[in-house]
């Protein structure tokens, strides 16, 4: 198997950033939330704080260690969700046709015309912050995609050979699905997937900064960034290195995505035999 | 044979409806297969003998439907059973294999799973067990080093392995009819004769009744006990297929006959040309009036132009739709 640059850079970026959220009690140097000490508040980067310090003295390090569990879960629970979801309606509309296939096309053109991040605001004014009901926004937001191409993915395979001798050999239709047809279009979700995960850790970081997602004083990068933003031109690292973190994150997945669209393609998986 | 056919087919009339245009794609074919019989469906493309097949094993979908007609499986009504009681024969009762072993297999489970998946579904098997049958039905169908085999992926195999792939999950549940449609066309002449040899073998010691379909007459009055001639959605003769040859009656069997190269012939010896069947076979929206063949047939009188011929028997069970059958 080989991967392209673009695929090992962005699984790198990915890898260490999920690193960092897996072992951020360790990495960090003091406690996120508890470790404010005013008498360093707003020093600039240097060897003792390594990112600098906020208007509380925190260690912006330690705290964008930490954001990095949120937005990970964030972008990660959020787009699994999201794949269920959209599996599921695009493979059982695309595969039965008819009227169940009029309403999951329906509702995702409705969905695409709703811009997502405003649907999620109404439904987080409605939850109310959080993680939890931040994960169901963006969970029941972003799945129009995934639905259309698991949808295009069943209907160009449903006439390949091999489902439709599965039918003649006596699989019924659950079997059919799980068997014959979601293994082949297993490469398409993922990619979509892992660039949809950039774009939950964006969203997160959106409603965080518009003040509906995680609330201070628990860091998240977008909470940190929308904390910073009237320090701007006093101290810039407050804004720089959480910004810094959502930017190598998403990059990566955008890279991992592309890369593993090249990788899973079906012909050059079958010129590599 | 006096005991209730394994499968019989009864004036059967499949419709193609688009909305548009309501024809009859096939019309008035009955046919009957015993247990342990060879039956060959012998037709050009378009005549009607695949979507025949489909029918039997009741797969047959829009635009496409059986209009009028029976087809009975062991006495019980195809069209009259439930999808799950359908479900239950396909794969397990009545099996089938495909002109394209290339396409024919899932290509991201390996194969010794897809065989293994037949006794899972059909006879309930744990998955241990079933892949322990998996590698002897694969040794069965003569594949070298079958339990490593069992573990390989379809784009490892050649066309002919994939093919006795194919035949190993059709026979997996001793199946008591094998539907085979074109199920060496894909294939090059030898692996042809050793994947027909194997289906013939293998299906012989099991009892296990043939339906093959097919465009080549010679391969399949090779197999067949008795062939089944189809023109244009109707089957002109049945024969055995050892009077094939010797005593067609029908112009089109002739004409097919004729159309075989054979050794020794003058034909062969590239002294005269091969004969054909001049022109083309009708689409089904204008099938002819008549005996369908009237346009392409050199004894055409006036009756073939207005009347289809009935159906006249033969002796030894054959049977033919001509006016002037010889």
């Amino acid at each position: 198997m080989k991967l392209g640059t673009s695929a090992i850079i962005g699984g790198t970026l990915f890898a260490l950033a999920i690193f960092v959220g897996l072992f951020a009690p360790w990495l960090a140097h003091t406690d996120p939330v508890m470790g404010a000490n005013l008498m360093n508040a707003e020093e600039p980067p240097s060897w003792t704080w390594w990112f600098g310090t906020d208007a509380q003295g925190r260690d912006i390090y330690s705290r964008v260690v930490h954001g990095a569990r949120i937005s990970l879960t964030v972008g990660i629970v959020s787009q699994l969700v999201n794949s269920v979801i959209g599996v599921t309606l695009g493979l059982t509309a695309g595969y039965w046709g008819g009227w169940w296939d009029d309403v999951v096309n329906g509702l995702t053109n409705l969905m695409l015309a709703i811009p997502s991040l405003i649907f999620a605001l109404a439904i987080m004014a409605v939850l109310g912050p959080g993680l939890t009901s931040l994960l169901i926004a963006l969970g029941l937001t972003n799945w129009s995609f995934t639905c259309r191409i698991a949808r295009a993915s069943t209907l160009s395979l449903k006439s390949q050979g091999y489902v439709q001798a599965a039918r003649v050999l006596g699989y019924g239709d659950l079997r059919i699905m799980i068997t014959q047809l979601l293994p082949n279009m297993v490469g398409p979700i993922i990619v979509i997937g892992t660039l949809g995960m950039g774009g939950a850790v964006l969203a997160e970081a959106s409603l965080s900064f518009l003040g509906l997602g995680i609330r201070p004083p628990y860091p998240s990068w977008g909470s940190m960034l929308s904390e910073a933003r009237d320090q701007i031109t006093t101290a810039p690292w407050l804004s720089v290195f959480p910004g810094l973190a959502i930017f190598l994150t998403v990059l990566g997945l955008n890279l991992l995505g592309d890369g593993l669209r090249d990788v899973l393609d079906p012909q050059s998986r079958s010129r590599r035999a | 044979m006096t005991a209730a056919p394994l499968i019989e087919v009864e004036d059967l009339r499949i419709d193609l409806d688009d909305g548009a245009r309501h024809v009859a794609a096939v019309e008035g074919v009955s046919f009957r297969i015993d247990r342990g019989e060879t039956f060959g469906l012998v037709g050009e493309s378009g005549c009607g003998k695949s979507i025949t097949a489909l029918a039997l094993i009741g797969l047959l979908r829009r635009p496409l439907s059986v209009a009028a007609g029976a087809i009975r499986f062991e006495g019980r009504e195809i069209q009259g059973l439930s999808a799950a009681e359908q479900r239950a024969l396909r794969g397990n009762r009545i099996a089938m294999i495909f002109q394209e072993p290339m396409t024919a297999l899932n290509p991201v489970s390996p194969v010794g799973r897809q065989i293994a998946e037949m006794f899972v579904l059909h006879k309930g098997k744990s998955w241990r067990e079933a892949n322990q049958l998996a590698v002897e039905a694969l040794a069965n169908v003569r594949v070298p080093a079958p339990e490593r085999r069992v573990k390989d992926y379809p784009h490892q195999l050649s066309g002919g392995m994939r093919q006795r792939v194919m035949i190993a999950i059709a026979l997996a549940c001793d199946p008591d009819l094998l539907i085979a449609d074109e199920p060496t066309t894909a294939l090059d002449v030898t692996v042809q004769a050793e994947i027909i040899e194997l289906m013939r073998n293998l299906c012989a010691e099991r009892g296990t009744a043939i339906l093959m379909i097919s465009h080549d007459l010679g391969l399949v009055a090779n197999v067949c006990r008795r062939v089944g001639v189809m023109y244009a959605g109707r089957i002109v003769e049945e024969r055995g297929s050892d009077d094939i040859f010797r005593a067609c009656a029908h112009p089109y069997t002739q004409g097919l006959v004729d159309s075989l190269p054979r050794l020794g012939s003058r034909a062969a010896l590239g002294r005269s040309r091969l004969r054909e069947i001049a022109g083309v076979v009708p689409a089904i929206a204008d099938f002819p009036s008549g005996c369908r063949f009237n346009p392409r047939c050199a004894q055409a009188t006036e009756i073939c132009r207005t009347t289809a011929p009935e159906t006249t028997w033969l002796g030894a069970g054959g049977l033919v739709r001509c006016h002037h059958h010889a």
